[in-house]
């Protein structure tokens, strides 16, 4: 035993797993769960390839080869989906993280401790609300006749507006009352990134005579550039699939032609037509434009900085 | 003497504009929450008369009892519960067990696994597909639909990987295998007794997962008693908005709809106690949770 320990390069491949054959009664419950909810589902990927009767089951039924695909991209209303998720992602892309920088930054530079912890606890609060409450919330406030919003238009003599209804307005909402929920908590990232810089780096700084202002340009920004870099294509990971839960709930007849995005068109395709083909063959065109999307800002990210990707 | 007077007016202005700057960031999400809260335990033509604007107007607890006295509300509160307890043990539980091997360098094949979990991070099979995998397996309309598909979560599973590494060190390990403990052993008496941190950050992060959630239930539920809060909530709040008052009374019409609004206001705060009572006592797991998942790799 105690000689096998001083030698484990030498062992055979058979012998390394045996030594530690525990281990794969560990993983052995949670690969049966990646199994059969992601790895599985993978295979009915080929529904989008297929036109699906519930009778035949997924093998069985007949191929379609890309027809499911020349329908989608056929369909006039498809390119305003795509373009509507592609810009309401984008949009709330490049709108939190300079706000959630800028937050953090203005809570490490705030002298008092008292207040730094207030206002941190404060704004951090809402993200505790679901995505449910969280349009409701919404939908209080911009109520036509009885919301806040409203209400203080009224008090500058201004006529009451459907907020909700009107279709141009929508990703606005969308995204100003995500910076609302999320802001808080997507600063602590980067307030954790600025209170792990270097004292020396402030010191020097001083010597050369900075003022605070500089200080931020010159120190914090190209410190925590790396941070801000990798918490950008994380969530250009997402940028397709985002936000399904709140779009769906924000939806009316009113404000859809701009309200649609990818991941609610596959809902409403699947589940409520049951055109499973279909939808399935939707959610592939998703899939792949989000896989492009992140390996490509993954390679621009390693391109300018060698330690700015992903991985 | 000059410049140093420059730098005291630019360092003035600086603090200046850091504070109003939190100030106003304070005032715009601390309002809303504030004006929810005084609009719930308001009197119902106080707020349709749009007379709330900081604090409570003439107060009143009605809205409260109507909420309280709703089997529906009652109901899904009870389910959000059994769905957030269980679901949260059984997530953390498989977690932690795909997270301790593959935080061991013993463990052959530890970089394949890792490979083929994240890969589900980037590419799923979609909707449709797991929607009939749940039907498949039988589970589609029971609880176990809304514990099982979305158990595990990728991001969760390097965020335990990544503590375990740091924290359990290989001296430790070769100490305890060297005195004759297997894995599953050292698990059970090692492990998990160390890893108290990561376990709360686990469970948190799953539990708020858990009792946000509505859309599972919206694709795998059909018995409305098994309704978590959320899709309730849901029901009571997004949907039935503008259903039409039957009432032909035209004064009782807005008095019932005044009485609708501060419901909904109430709900709300009854919807969201839950999470912001406990969050400023597990606000620094929160932080600890998020700043271990920055460590890269």
């Amino acid at each position: 035993m105690k000689n096998a320990l001083n030698q484990p390069r030498q062992l055979s491949l058979g012998r390394k797993m045996g030594r530690h054959w525990q281990f794969y009664v560990i993983v052995a419950l949670p690969m049966l769960y990646f199994i059969i909810f992601k790895y599985v589902p993978m295979y009915g990927v080929l529904l989008a390839f297929k036109r699906y009767r519930v009778s035949q089951g997924i093998w069985n039924s007949p191929w379609v080869g890309l027809y499911q695909f020349e329908k989608f991209f056929k369909n006039p209303s498809s390119l305003k989906i795509m373009f509507n998720t592609f810009s309401l992602s984008m949009y709330a892309l490049v709108s939190s993280i300079p706000l959630a920088v800028i937050l953090a930054i203005a809570l490490n530079e705030t002298g008092s401790k008292v207040w730094r912890k207030s206002v941190q606890m404060v704004t951090y609060a809402p993200y505790f609300i679901s995505t449910v409450v969280m349009v409701a919330i919404l939908m209080q406030f911009l109520d036509p006749a009885l919301g806040l919003f409203n209400a203080i238009r009224a008090s500058f003599g201004k006529d009451s507006m459907n907020f909700m209804g009107e279709a141009h307005l929508f990703k606005h909402i969308y995204v100003w009352s995500a910076l609302w929920q999320n802001t808080g908590y997507n600063a602590i990232i980067y307030l954790a990134a600025l209170t792990g810089i270097n004292p020396e780096l402030y010191e020097a700084a001083k010597v050369d005579g900075v003022n605070k202002f500089q200080k931020i340009w010159y120190v914090d920004l190209p410190s925590i550039k790396n941070t801000i870099v990798i918490m950008f294509i994380m969530n250009m990971g997402f940028v397709m699939s985002l936000g399904f839960e709140k779009a769906f709930l924000m939806q009316n007849p009113l404000n859809l032609q701009s309200a649609e995005i990818m991941s609610t068109y596959v809902y409403k395709m699947g589940l409520i037509n049951s055109d499973f083909s279909y939808s399935t063959a939707i959610d592939v065109v998703n899939s792949i434009i989000n896989i492009v999307l992140i390996l490509t800002f993954n390679h621009i990210a390693k391109t300018k900085n060698k330690e700015g990707g992903l991985w | 003497m000059h410049y140093k007077r420059k730098a005291l007016v630019t360092d003035r202005v600086f603090s200046l504009v850091v504070n109003s700057f939190l100030f106003i960031s304070l005032v715009i999400v601390l309002y809303p929450l504030l004006y929810i809260v005084s609009c719930s335990f308001s009197e119902p033509q106080a707020v349709m008369a749009k007379k709330v604007w900081l604090f409570p107007v003439n107060f009143d607890l009605v809205s409260y009892k109507a909420v309280f006295t709703n089997k529906q509300i009652g109901t899904g509160y009870m389910n959000s519960l059994y769905y957030m307890v269980t679901g949260t043990v059984m997530s953390v539980l498989l977690t932690m067990l795909l997270a301790y091997p593959l935080s061991r360098k013993e463990f052959y094949g530890r970089s394949v696994v890792t490979k083929l979990i994240l890969f589900t991070m980037l590419f799923t099979g979609g909707t449709i597909p797991l929607y009939l995998v749940v039907r498949n397996l039988g589970i589609y309309d029971s609880r176990w639909a809304i514990i099982l598909p979305n158990a595990i979560t990728v991001w969760n599973v390097i965020i335990a990987r990544t503590f375990l590494q740091e924290n359990i060190s290989d001296e430790l390990y070769e100490a305890a295998e060297i005195d004759g403990c297997s894995d599953i052993r050292f698990l059970v008496s090692f492990v998990f007794p160390l890893s108290g941190a990561i376990v709360a950050v686990l469970a948190l992060f799953y539990a708020v997962g858990q009792w946000n959630k509505y859309f599972d239930a919206l694709l795998y539920l059909q018995k409305q008693a098994l309704y978590p809060l959320q899709i309730v909530l849901r029901n009571i709040l997004i949907i039935n908005r503008n259903t039409p008052s039957m009432t032909v009374d035209v004064e009782a019409a807005i008095r019932a709809q005044g009485l609708s609004e501060t419901i909904r206001y109430a709900v709300i705060v009854v919807a969201s106690v839950p999470l912001l009572v406990i969050y400023p006592f597990v606000q620094r797991f929160f932080v600890k949770g998020v700043m271990i998942g920055s460590v890269k790799g």
